[in-house]
């Protein structure tokens, strides 16, 4: 088959539901991305519980490194079966775009792949180790997971950075030729932002989260030792890490306003190129000349504006504007926070006493998973109408089969049940008293 | 080149029906296990798979990733065509996760029975969907394009019933001879004859539909049926058959080691008999070097593969190696070094902590240290530009790792002894 007829075979098609398609796409990362949040940065707090518990001999700190372990090794079984599906999905959903481009990005699922191996191999060796292995091989075998969990993220967003940021190939008859895909995964612009920004986004989500739950705890009256080793372990994480998102996510609007300008365009609905462009917030103030100082750290700057592209090539700007502020807002909530948990703990040496900051840090778990997946819809419906951006449209890209609404409701309704287990299997670990992992023995 | 891709994804799909097959299989054991008598069962198998059924579930994903890189083309006109079951397939991928996690939460014998019962349907329905697809493949009835084929017939037809229904029972069979194995090795005998019945069984019935294959295949699937009766293919075909057989004998001798490997080989034969079959065409009027991505990237993904097995194959064999060795198994002793002593594990970490008594925690210098570094990184990535924002960048990350072990570490001044 000659490939001009390869090529014709995947040309455009007639998809009724390429909203439902692009949709059900979302839903399944909005499912998914809480849960790389955990195996990202989850593996760092348990290993860190252990090593002070061997540091010091605080038998506390390895009662908490053991059921957190258990509780780790639950979300990360989630994790697996909900990050299958996203595989699945390129090719049950976006046939156009695998069928395209899958010799330039598949190597960094291949590559993915292999550090999601070890993270299995490893976490299971780690939670079925404990008592099995001697303690200090057994704090080794944490390692692995941690830095698993590190690649492998690397791994995906280099992908998702491509698709932003597409190099290393060129379009003849709809094929890529001359395809570098190293160059195209791992020397494109966006790669360094991104995973930065996810990793540290994993810190204050998984910190802010089980902080949430800790602090429950702590606002019935619960203040015993293994509840405040618990809270200083996942606050101080997450109390470091939102600081420093804002630093990152400075750098991330710089490039996006270097390399994407009608997406950040969409972020303040910016009709025409503006010298000096203002920011409004919703409800507040037009402060002047602010977008420019942001995008291009000069308050003069020429800020390009939507209509440098046909209306075809812009993005649904409301959707895009309002998840922006909708992840600025609560990040510097966040970090407004993390300054609290930071100044107490350094300068009073305990946890914060007052029972707003308690309420407050209740409302930061949610909030954190909120701004998150905030985020994630800012870059990629502002990557829209584009898959790959400036080469290929998302109709381009979708399947031609039928059946895409069933398949989006069916899985709607699984990810709901599996959610509702999730909330299950973590109250029920949690109810479970603190002696069943004190080790029986002596 | 195109075709050193192909011979990775059947290697993978093979180990992927072997030990991912395993584990599917334990879960229509779990149905076959209910009611309180049969406790021993249940919780033999949750042990046995507990540690290794997400490796064994990566070698699906290692798969589609090699095909969707190195065959884009092929990958998704099937993914496309066989919509419908690949999606059964992910459904109960997902049914399986969830059915393991939730089995760290069960308390009461109701709870299990409804958690084995999901486990039982994602058995049926991954194996089957994942068997049909083959057929629809094997059988030439995924053309090339963006769902080309016919969304029923593609998978519900004679070949993929067979194989849907061969991959359901061949996956029993595989987790009762493994699930035997491990029982025995446990020293746990009523166990292991539980299953080594349940093997017999199921290898009996896994013959019988494997020998109605050729009549199926010769009236559904004439191109397969040819492949398979000739040259090559006849030779996996009767190696398949040849490994089968052995390895029934071995489990009626209760010999479950060789009869693991004499059943896994039944598998890789015919999985290779199938490629000998269908090649040189991947798809109907689509060879394996037209669907084939271009030099340059089976290339990255040879070396990218080449680098990943060399980290992948010592941390795999240390993980069976603990695993079939009963490492993880209730009830052993701890190892030397381990401290028996409660929870004091200090006690085996003796002089070299000596400069940091119990309860020590850190100072405020690390934090103030860390904290400058942060600081630092932070204002250069904030006032520059690559390259030396890359700088600024690694700093301020560095900084706040060091930051986080310095201020956890702090004394909890309220936290008492």
């Amino acid at each position: 088959m000659p490939l001009d007829l390869i090529a014709a075979a995947f040309g455009p098609v007639q998809q009724d539901y390429l909203l439902e398609a692009r949709q059900m796409q979302a839903m399944s990362f909005m499912v998914h991305i809480p849960l790389v949040c955990f195996g990202v940065a989850f593996p760092a707090f348990v290993v860190f519980a252990e090593w002070r518990h061997l540091r010091t001999g605080d038998p506390v700190y390895r009662t908490l490194a053991r059921r957190w372990s258990k509780v780790m090794l639950a979300l990360f079984a989630v994790g697996v079966v909900t990050g299958t599906i996203l595989s699945f999905e390129l090719g049950l959903l976006w046939p156009g775009f695998t069928a395209a481009f899958g010799d330039v990005f598949g190597l960094g699922f291949t590559l993915e792949a292999f550090s999601f191996f070890i993270e299995a191999i490893f976490i299971a060796i780690y939670v079925y180790g404990w008592d099995r292995l001697s303690p200090r091989a057994h704090l080794l075998t944490g390692i692995p997971v941690i830095v698993a969990g590190i690649t492998g993220s690397f791994f995906v967003i280099s992908v998702n950075a491509w698709m932003n940021s597409p190099s290393g190939f060129r379009v003849e008859n709809g094929q890529a030729v001359d395809i570098e895909p190293w160059g195209a995964l791992f020397g494109n612009d966006y790669l360094a932002h991104e995973v930065v920004h996810m990793y540290v986004a994993a810190y204050i989500v998984a910190g802010f989260v089980l902080a949430a739950v800790y602090g429950w705890q702590w606002l019935k009256g619960n203040r015993e030792r293994y509840v405040r080793a618990a809270l200083t372990i996942s606050l101080t994480a997450a109390a470091i890490a939102a600081p420093v998102q804002l630093i990152v996510g400075d750098w991330a609007a710089r490039t996006v306003a270097q390399e994407q300008p009608v997406k950040l365009a969409s972020f303040e609905n910016l009709e025409q190129t503006t010298k000096g462009a203002s920011f409004s917030i919703p409800g507040g103030p037009e402060i002047p000349n602010l977008l420019s100082l942001l995008a291009f750290h000069d308050p003069d700057a020429t800020v390009t504006g939507l209509d440098s592209v046909p209306p075809d090539d812009r993005p649904p700007v409301g959707i895009v504007r309002a998840s922006f502020l909708t992840m600025v807002g609560i990040g510097t909530l966040l970090a407004a926070l993390a300054a609290c948990v930071l100044y107490v703990r350094v300068r009073k040496r305990r946890l914060p006493e007052s029972r707003w900051f308690w309420r407050a840090t209740i409302a930061a778990g949610p909030l954190s998973v909120v701004a998150l997946i905030a985020g994630w819809v800012t870059t990629e419906v502002g990557r829209q109408p584009w898959v790959v951006y400036g080469v290929m449209r998302t109709e381009e890209a979708v399947t031609g089969a039928g059946g895409v609404p069933v398949g989006y409701a069916t899985l709607a309704l699984v990810y709901l049940a599996t959610l509702a287990a999730v909330v299950w299997i973590l109250r029920r670990l949690a109810a479970r008293p603190l002696e069943e992992d004190v080790p029986a023995h002596g | 080149m195109a075709e050193i891709p192909i011979l990775l994804i059947l290697a993978g799909l093979a180990l992927y029906t072997v030990l991912g097959g395993a584990d599917f299989g334990a879960g229509l054991w779990e149905l076959t296990a209910r009611g309180e008598r049969n406790t021993a069962l249940r919780d033999h198998t949750h042990r046995a798979m507990a540690p290794v059924w997400e490796a064994n579930h990566v070698w699906l994903i290692f798969a589609l990733t090699m095909c969707w890189t190195c065959y884009p083309e092929a990958f998704t006109s099937i993914a496309s065509t066989l919509s419908i079951p690949l999606f059964v397939a992910a459904v109960g991928i997902i049914m399986r996760g969830a059915a393991y996690a939730l089995r760290a939460g069960v308390s009461s014998p109701r709870e299990e029975g409804t958690i084995s019962l999901l486990f039982a349907l994602s058995s049926l329905l991954t194996p089957f969907a994942l068997g049909a697809v083959v057929g629809g493949i094997a059988s030439g009835r995924v053309p090339v394009g963006n769902a080309q084929g016919d969304e029923i017939t593609s998978w519900l037809n004679g070949t993929s019933l067979l194989i849907g229904t061969l991959a359901v029972v061949t996956s029993a069979y595989l987790a009762a001879v493994y699930l035997a194995g491990d029982a025995r090795r446990m020293g746990s005998d009523e166990v292991a004859d539980a299953f080594r019945r349940r093997a017999l069984l199921a290898g009996v019935v896994a013959g019988a539909i494997a020998a109605a294959g050729p009549f199926v295949l010769n009236a559904d699937a004439p191109g397969l049926y040819d492949g398979l009766t000739g040259g090559a293919g006849l030779a996996a075909l009767l190696a398949s058959a040849a490994a089968g057989l052995v390895a029934l004998a071995l489990v009626a001798n209760r010999r479950y080691e060789p009869a693991r490997v004499a059943a896994a080989a039944a598998v890789v034969a015919i999985v290779a008999g199938w490629g000998i079959a269908q090649q040189p065409e991947i798809l109907p009027g689509l060879t394996i070097e037209q669907a084939a991505a271009g030099d340059a990237t089976i290339a990255a993904v040879l070396i990218g593969f080449t680098a990943g097995m060399l980290i992948l194959l010592p941390s795999l064999a240390y993980l069976f190696r603990l695993v079939l060795t009963g490492r993880f198994d209730p009830a052993v002793p701890l190892p030397e070094g381990a401290d028996a002593r409660g929870s004091g594990i200090v006690g085996d970490l003796p002089d070299e902590r000596g400069d940091a008594p119990v309860g020590a925690a850190a100072g405020l210098r690390p934090v103030l240290g860390a904290g400058a570094v942060t600081a630092l990184g932070a204002a250069v990535t904030f006032f520059s530009d690559a390259p030396l924002r890359s700088v600024g960048v690694a700093a301020m990350l560095l900084g706040a790792a060091a930051c986080f072990v310095a201020v956890a570490s702090l004394d909890d001044a309220e936290a008492g002894p």
